[in-house]
């Protein structure tokens, strides 16, 4: 876990089961889980919509974790970009090997294509979206969906 | 979508194969295009009179995963042109969001990383939507069947984009490679991360 709080510092990386160990949870908590990269213009337009939403659940069981695709070469990069944006959310670099295989084993509906929002709760995946969010009531309506 | 592709293609005087709604899948028969190449020639798959197949590759200038992937493209066609299946590179992105993705920047970057297959412009995007492209890069290998163009693969070039040596399966090439021995491909389709294909604000 990591909070931004120096640039020094790398973003974590993790490997698929440590991913899945983080999201998948038996608890009431919804993990609100954004597949994103510094690199990715859609992704980094969309990421304020998250920010604002840790504010709006910040009194509800709501976790938003910030899943970067950025290379393993770049963890310093992104969580110098994390911190410069200020941005408060959890996040880590997913190295997960084959694509063919983790995506699947993630999401079977998902392309591959960022960014892309999964909800997880009680462990279980419950909900998926492919694409960016339109603006934050579309974030939240999602969001809500399975609160 | 279908109906502008229908009448686009019509005015450009092409057949029309009926086009599934989701694009291309692994067996369907690809409908010839024509697109303006770098050196402002149009390229169609019908100019390649003696080629068995093609890599055609949607790829962009812009994209951290297409960058990693060029030099693995030249090797494919440095590969595999000689004996049968070109690669046809196809830029769709929308250059009004993406300057770098223009036709100039894709001259300018052909000539930089002295590309030996064409980098043809999809201005109107309606190839990759045609192909049920959805992101760069994104590879469909067809084979010639007769007069037919056959998808055989749809997916990635192989399974690590980040770091070519840490490369295990090499999805494209082992197709090609089944193509040219006759045998069955054992993966026609793979996911990949990767940059979405830049579609045109409505």
């Amino acid at each position: 876990m990591y909070n931004a709080a120096s640039a020094q510092t790398a973003a974590p990386v993790y490997d698929l089961a440590q991913y899945q160990n983080r999201v998948q949870q038996k608890n009431d908590t919804l993990y609100v889980v954004n597949f994103w990269a510094t690199w990715c213009k859609p992704c980094v337009e969309e990421l304020p919509l998250f920010q604002t939403a840790i504010a709006t659940y910040k009194d509800q069981p709501v976790k938003i974790i910030l899943v970067s695709q950025d290379a393993k070469t770049r963890v310093l990069q992104v969580a110098q970009f994390m911190q410069k944006k200020q941005y408060k959310a959890e996040f880590f670099v997913l190295s997960a090997g084959n694509p063919n295989v983790w995506i699947d084993k993630i999401e079977p509906k998902w392309s591959g294509t960022i960014p892309a929002t999964i909800l997880y709760k009680n462990g279980e995946k419950v909900n998926f979206h492919e694409g960016d969010f339109p603006d934050q009531k579309a974030l939240e309506d999602f969001i809500h969906s399975k609160l | 979508m279908q109906k502008l592709v229908l009448s686009l293609l019509a005015i450009f005087g092409f057949t029309f194969i009926s086009m599934a709604q989701d694009g291309y899948k692994v067996g369907d028969n690809v409908s010839d295009f024509s697109l303006k190449n770098i050196n402002g020639k149009m390229v169609s798959l019908a100019d390649y009179k003696d080629s068995k197949g093609f890599i055609i590759t949607f790829t962009c200038n812009h994209c951290p995963y297409a960058k990693a992937y060029e030099d693995r493209i030249l090797a494919l066609n440095n590969k595999y042109a000689k004996i049968g299946y070109p690669v046809i590179a196809i830029n769709p992105n929308d250059a009004v969001q993406y300057p770098e993705d223009n036709f100039e920047a894709m001259q300018a970057r052909s000539k930089e990383k002295k590309f030996n297959f064409p980098y043809l412009y999809d201005e109107s995007q309606n190839i990759a939507k045609q192909f049920g492209a959805i992101k760069t890069p994104h590879v469909f290998i067809v084979q010639k069947e007769g007069g037919k163009f056959v998808v055989k693969y749809i997916g990635a070039i192989d399974d690590n984009w980040e770091n070519t040596a840490e490369v295990k399966e090499k999805y494209a090439e082992s197709a090609v490679d089944a193509l040219l021995a006759g045998k069955p491909i054992t993966t026609t389709t793979t996911k990949a991360i990767g940059c979405t294909i830049k579609w045109k604000k409505a």
